[in-house]
């Protein structure tokens, strides 16, 4: 391409300029794509979940527990394959700077429920033998450098006192939905220290053949409609859903945010693009004067906003997916599987192309149209 | 056949509500090989014509033709290939791109063609030889004297060998001897690679070294008897 250095040259000519105008197209880039992965991985979170595996929750609530009495009650149901229940923890370890889910589970039950959840068969063995070991997410493991065997001590939020777990077997999820950074223990265990409440914070069922879920969530919600703790039931799909709903107007929050800051640095770039073609109204008729054709300028012109968005880009849109990933980066376990996806990419160099077409375009055919006797005149 | 033919051009511009005619009926023949010094005050046309011969500007009515080219029938993007191959033109001031090293600006016109890139560094070698500059090759234009800047501008002009030379005051804020240094140069681009020169000058001195002087007066050509 022989007019890059011409090209090259003129973006040289305010060098600071330029440096600031890459900068904040590749800081909105950065942005761009930092937002819409939060929204990517919510997303992709919500997807979440086996068909075959439905969710009952206290009907007024996720914080409202329900009766652990209800276990029997569900495995009976025709249809269902296998039952198990969480609850929620809460836990805080030290100065709880660094949050992480924890609760606790029917470890057999759960665990064959979650073939997502990958554990070398020795330690799933030394954490099902003891009721106050801990299962951990190999992330959660390697930030706070833990070991097999050693003793971590949560404070109890919800539940108060200092609960000490053994940690017992490390998992991989094979799903990043699931997060690997989450620490799981006995809800027996839990159960004995509160005081043998009997509660669960939510059941899983799993269910022979996905297609009947609507009828069986029917079946169970009927079952409990009267009682004191009605429960509310759907597939957990739907379940994770109803989290990201919560998020749904985030994600709208986020997508507008972003498209504001690429606006906005639209106009910073036009706004360089603008001032570099005034200065240069003399230049670029001498350059017809050799004979430089309108549309040989209107390309060169373009070029130039090109190479200013698209090392913005570069930048931006390179430097979110390597940061993240080199930092493993979870939102402190709020987002697991954090990951700027390839079509975020390429959405956002699309979002530079056309903020190229838009900045350069007016500067562009300025130059082409501009009228050589007249630019000469003010010349000289 | 002359080189450049000027047939019955009128010429005006409108600017707000008033009409300027520069030109009424001017007809004109350049020669090939000619050496022509285009004189006159201030605002009698003499910018205007060299712009219609150059096809920088038409004709309101009439013709212009170069090497038997209708300037004026051109569209925008013939004109602008037309240009490239045929005219070189060298203004008083602001000629060269202050981005670009003189070497660079030198190979402008020669972007616009086919050749390769050693070719075009061996034209701007030989265009910045003839006119001295070699050693200046890596200045950018703040660093060459103004002489050296209209030198550079006249390698340009002649870099992709144009039948036609056109310069508008081209010594017009030279000192004396960075005139004549210029118009030294003119003189040798006419008589060693027979350029045909047509040069726009306030300076009496300067159109001594033409072989021939017209006189424009409000639009009408008044030709002096040819020198040398
Ligand atoms: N683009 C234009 N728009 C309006 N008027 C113009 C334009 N170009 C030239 N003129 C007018 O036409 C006349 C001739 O201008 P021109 O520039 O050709 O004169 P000149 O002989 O080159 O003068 P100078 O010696 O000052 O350069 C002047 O009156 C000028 O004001
Ligand atoms: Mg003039």
């Amino acid at each position: 391409m022989k007019y890059l250095p011409l090209v090259l040259a003129n973006l040289g000519r305010h060098k600071r300029r330029t440096i600031l105008t890459i900068a904040s197209v590749a800081l909105a880039l950065f942005l761009f794509a930092s937002l819409r992965t939060v929204v990517t991985t919510l997303d992709a979170g919500s997807r979440f979940g086996g068909a075959r595996r439905l969710v009952a929750l206290n009907a007024t609530g996720l914080v409202f527990p329900l009766p652990l009495a209800y276990a029997n009650r569900i495995k009976a149901m025709p249809g269902v394959h296998s039952v198990s229940w969480a609850n929620w923890f809460g836990g805080r370890y030290g100065d709880g700077k660094r949050f992480f889910a924890n609760f606790a589970v029917d470890p057999v039950s759960y665990l064959a429920m979650y073939p997502e959840i990958v554990i070398p068969p020795d330690q799933k063995q030394a954490f099902l033998q003891d009721r106050t070991g801990a299962l951990i997410g190999k992330r959660l493991l390697s930030e706070f450098g833990w070991k097999l065997g050693q003793n971590v001590t949560l404070q109890g939020t919800i539940f108060p006192g200092d609960w000490t777990f053994t940690v017992r077997a490390i998992y991989t999820p094979t799903d990043p939905a699931i997060g690997d950074d989450v620490l799981i223990f006995h809800h027996e265990y839990f159960d004995e220290r509160i005081g043998r409440a009997g509660i669960a914070g939510w059941y899983i069922v799993e269910i022979d053949d996905p297609s009947h879920s609507p009828a069986i969530a029917k079946e169970i919600d009927d079952a409990f409609r009267n009682s004191s703790s009605p429960t509310k039931t759907g597939t957990e799909r739907e379940f994770q859903a109803s989290f990201a709903t919560m998020w749904g107007n985030v994600s709208l929050l986020m997508g507008t945010i972003g498209l504001a800051v690429v606006f906005a640095i639209l106009l910073v770039t036009a706004n360089a693009m603008m001032m570099s073609a005034r200065e240069r109204t003399g230049e670029v008729a001498v350059l017809k004067t050799i004979g430089f054709s309108d549309r040989l300028l209107f390309g060169l012109v373009m070029l130039e906003a090109g190479v200013l968005a698209l090392t913005g880009a570069f930048l931006g849109l390179g430097g979110a997916k390597l940061l993240y990933k080199a930092t493993n980066f979870n939102a402190a376990g709020f987002l697991p599987g954090f990951n700027v996806t390839a079509a975020t990419l390429v959405l956002g160099a699309a979002v530079a192309v056309v903020l190229m077409l838009a900045s350069g375009l007016v500067p562009a055919l300025r130059a082409a149209r501009l009228p050589i006797v007249q630019a000469l005149r003010h010349v000289e | 056949m002359a080189l450049v033919e000027i047939r019955d051009v009128y010429k005006s511009f409108q600017r707000d509500t008033q009409k300027i005619d520069v030109f009424t009926d001017l007809s004109l023949d350049i020669a090939s090989g000619s050496f022509t010094a285009l004189m006159g005050p201030s605002g009698s046309g003499k910018s205007t014509l060299l712009n219609l011969i150059a096809g920088l500007d038409k004709p309101t009515r009439g013709t212009v033709r170069v090497g038997g080219a209708d300037v004026g029938a051109m569209s925008a993007g013939q004109l602008a290939a037309w240009r490239a191959r045929n005219i070189g033109f060298v203004f008083q001031s602001f000629n060269l791109l202050p981005v670009l090293t003189a070497y660079q600006n030198v190979e402008l016109p020669l972007l616009l063609t086919n050749l390769s890139k050693k070719d075009r560094a061996e034209r701007v070698r030989l265009a910045l030889d003839v006119v001295g500059l070699s050693d200046r090759a890596d200045h950018y234009p703040r660093q060459l004297s103004g002489g050296q800047e209209q030198r550079t501008a006249i390698a340009r002009a002649i870099v992709a060998d144009p039948t036609l030379m056109l310069l508008d005051e081209p010594t017009g804020q030279l000192d004396a001897k960075s005139s004549q240094e210029v118009l030294t140069l003119l003189q040798r681009l006419n008589n060693e690679f027979n350029k045909t020169i047509v040069i726009v000058t306030h300076d009496a001195h300067a159109a001594d070294r033409a072989k021939s002087v017209l006189h424009l007066e409000k639009g009408d050509l008044i030709e002096k008897a040819a020198v040398a």
